[in-house]
């Protein structure tokens, strides 16, 4: 109380309460600037710039305008690489929500004591670097000692061609993805599901329901929410993958695997048009941006609601 | 007597429910776990043993060999990549922590014109991949004149790592009760001091889940390493490990193995023990809206 009289009785901080207010303000600014700096200057001035970047020629020297999309557009391999992108992300998020939500199921439905036990050993491929463990998956397969033909051949099986025919890349870059990305929605669902009320699967124990009803009549209907977001925002993040494709196969065979990011890396960075990746690169701006408004609005909806 | 019969009924359906789930625990278990496990018994092999082709490769059957692990540690640059990557790491924590506590204590508590735009803007920010901006950081990183050098990562990772951090922070902090803070604000605290004694201690699980992102964030990047440093003696340990040890014609898969698993060890020893923070960090969004 005492402090709270010499707080008034100094007359600079005292002397209007509208000076308190724009100082407050003020700090509160203040203790944004650093963030600022960065979305501004790291963020949205090298987006405006990638823009700018593609208007250019290779040499960066003379405008052409919408020329590089054109250029784009008459090139079979980008379509390959639009046709490729959107393959594996809705494929590789479709397998990790699905295994994601059969593991956090099976998590949920055995005893407490062991749940996380489990969790943390289901965990462990989500922990690793994935450029890393790429890595582990190309010995796997790769075409004189694959670990993975050697089992096939015990099985009396044929072997398969993993990264050299374009069925099987695909199907490679998209198994490590899943492999890698599945224990992201083992934690989200599992968080879901711990929040669903028992009461409510009493209730239709005593109705006599089957859990097969409970896990559509209340399991899934409760996570519509979070399966939204989690699938669109991995959507996001698989539709933008960089690392897996870029260990495993570097596009092959015949550009078949590239995704935007890799083809982007290959254009711009590799073979040194920097215009030209730019513009391929900013391909993946509508789907993004399209994908991230409706993410916000399903977060708004929610902050909304709770 | 029916009812008995629906009790059993019962009995047996949940036990059913439980070999299912133990079933599919199990195949997930090995499907998850197989390809490090694979890479563990590879670096435990001798050269000979892995290039011969009728002996199985999953198991090893001429004696365990640490060799890899040696020749990786005193015949290549191994060590400077994992100096290079702590370096890096550090300080992008540092940075990352300092920048988002700030931002999220004025964007939780004392709000500013804009304010609400910018948290709205900061989400969105950490929904821009690193990928759609690699190829202009690229030219402006050359302005700066940090290519080829891995200071270039204590500037870049930041974008990354900011966002979320900052997002979830906000989380944290928007849960403290207002009550706290006019008590503190009452006994003349200014804003630090209240920042640091009240909200710092207070929201430390999220803290901690923050800092385990920025780390991630840093250990595991890839894309702007690749894109922005050449020299070996600048590389951290992704990129140099996928670069510089399978140069050759012939592949060294038990040293490549070895350098994976050393260069993913720091990550995966830190979740061991943090692992609860950082999943309540990340799912605070998902079950608190």
């Amino acid at each position: 109380m005492s402090k709270l009289k010499r707080k008034y009785s100094n007359g600079v901080r005292s002397s209007s309460f509208f000076i308190w207010l724009r100082q407050r303000s003020t700090i509160a600014f203040i203790m944004c600037v650093p963030l600022l700096l960065i979305v501004i200057g790291l963020v949205a001035y090298p987006f405006l710039y990638s823009i700018f970047l593609s208007t250019l020629n290779k040499a960066e020297t003379e405008f052409v305008g919408i020329g590089n999309y054109l250029f784009l557009f008459k090139r079979e391999t980008f379509w390959l690489v639009v046709k490729q992108s959107i393959i594996f992300a809705l494929v590789a998020v479709f397998f990790k929500a699905l295994i994601g939500f059969i593991a956090a199921h099976s998590i949920n439905t055995i005893p407490s004591k062991g749940q996380r036990k489990w969790r943390g050993a289901l965990l462990i491929p989500w922990v690793i670097p994935p450029a890393l463990s790429t890595l582990g998956w190309w010995w796997l397969f790769e075409p004189t000692y694959s670990a993975l033909n050697w089992i096939l051949t015990e099985f009396a099986l044929p072997t398969i061609p993993w990264l050299s025919e374009t069925f099987w890349a695909r199907f490679a870059v998209i198994l490590v993805n899943v492999w890698f990305g599945a224990p992201f929605f083992l934690i989200m669902y599992l968080a879901a599901l711990k929040s669903i009320p028992e009461h409510l699967y009493e209730a239709a124990s005593i109705d006599g329901a089957s859990s097969i009803q409970k896990l559509f009549h209340i399991t899934l209907p409760m996570m519509r929410n979070i399966i939204a977001i989690t699938v669109l925002f991995s959507i996001i993040v698989t539709f933008a993958n960089f690392d897996i494709v870029r260990v495993l196969t570097q596009g092959g065979p015949l550009n078949t695997t590239h995704l935007f990011s890799t083809y982007a890396f290959r254009v711009g960075i590799e073979s040194g048009d920097i215009p030209l990746g730019a513009s391929v690169s900013l391909f993946m701006f509508p789907i993004l941006a399209i994908l991230a408004f409706i993410i916000l609005r399903n977060v708004r909806e929610r902050a909304l609601n709770s | 007597m029916k009812k008995l019969i629906s009790k059993s009924g019962l009995h047996s359906n949940r036990k059913w429910a439980l070999y299912t789930s133990y079933g599919f625990l199990i195949a997930f278990v090995i499907f998850f776990l197989f390809p490090p496990y694979f890479m563990l018994v590879t670096s435990l092999k001798s050269n000979t043993e892995i290039a011969e082709l009728a002996t199985n490769p999953w198991i090893i059957e001429h004696g365990v060999t640490f060799e890899h692990y040696w020749s990786l540690l005193s015949e290549t640059s191994f060590l400077t990549f994992f100096r290079n990557t702590v370096v890096v790491t550090l300080l992008v924590v540092a940075i990352t922590m300092v920048v988002s506590v700030l931002a999220a204590y004025s964007l939780s508590r004392l709000k500013f014109w804009g304010s609400g735009i910018l948290a709205t803007g900061i989400f969105l920010t950490y929904l821009v991949p690193e990928t759609l901006l690699f190829i202009p950081l690229f030219k402006i990183v050359g302005w700066l004149g940090l290519l080829n050098s891995y200071w270039v990562l204590v500037l870049v990772y930041p974008t990354l790592s900011i966002p979320f951090c900052t997002w979830i922070m906000i989380g944290y902090f928007s849960s403290i009760p207002k009550e706290l803070d006019e008590a503190a604000l009452i006994d003349g605290a200014n804003h630090i001091q209240m920042l640091l004694k009240v909200f710092i201690p207070v929201a430390m699980p999220g803290l901690i889940a923050a800092t385990i992102f920025a780390f991630t964030v840093s250990w595991a990047g890839f894309l702007y390493p690749l894109a922005f440093i050449y020299s070996e003696s600048e590389m951290v340990l992704t990129v140099g490990t996928v670069t510089t040890l399978i140069k050759g014609d012939v592949f060294h898969w038990g040293g490549l193995m070895a350098g994976a698993l050393l260069a993913s060890a720091p990550p995966v020893i830190l979740y061991a023990f943090l692992m609860d923070y950082y999943i309540a960090g990340l799912t605070s969004g998902a079950t608190k809206g």
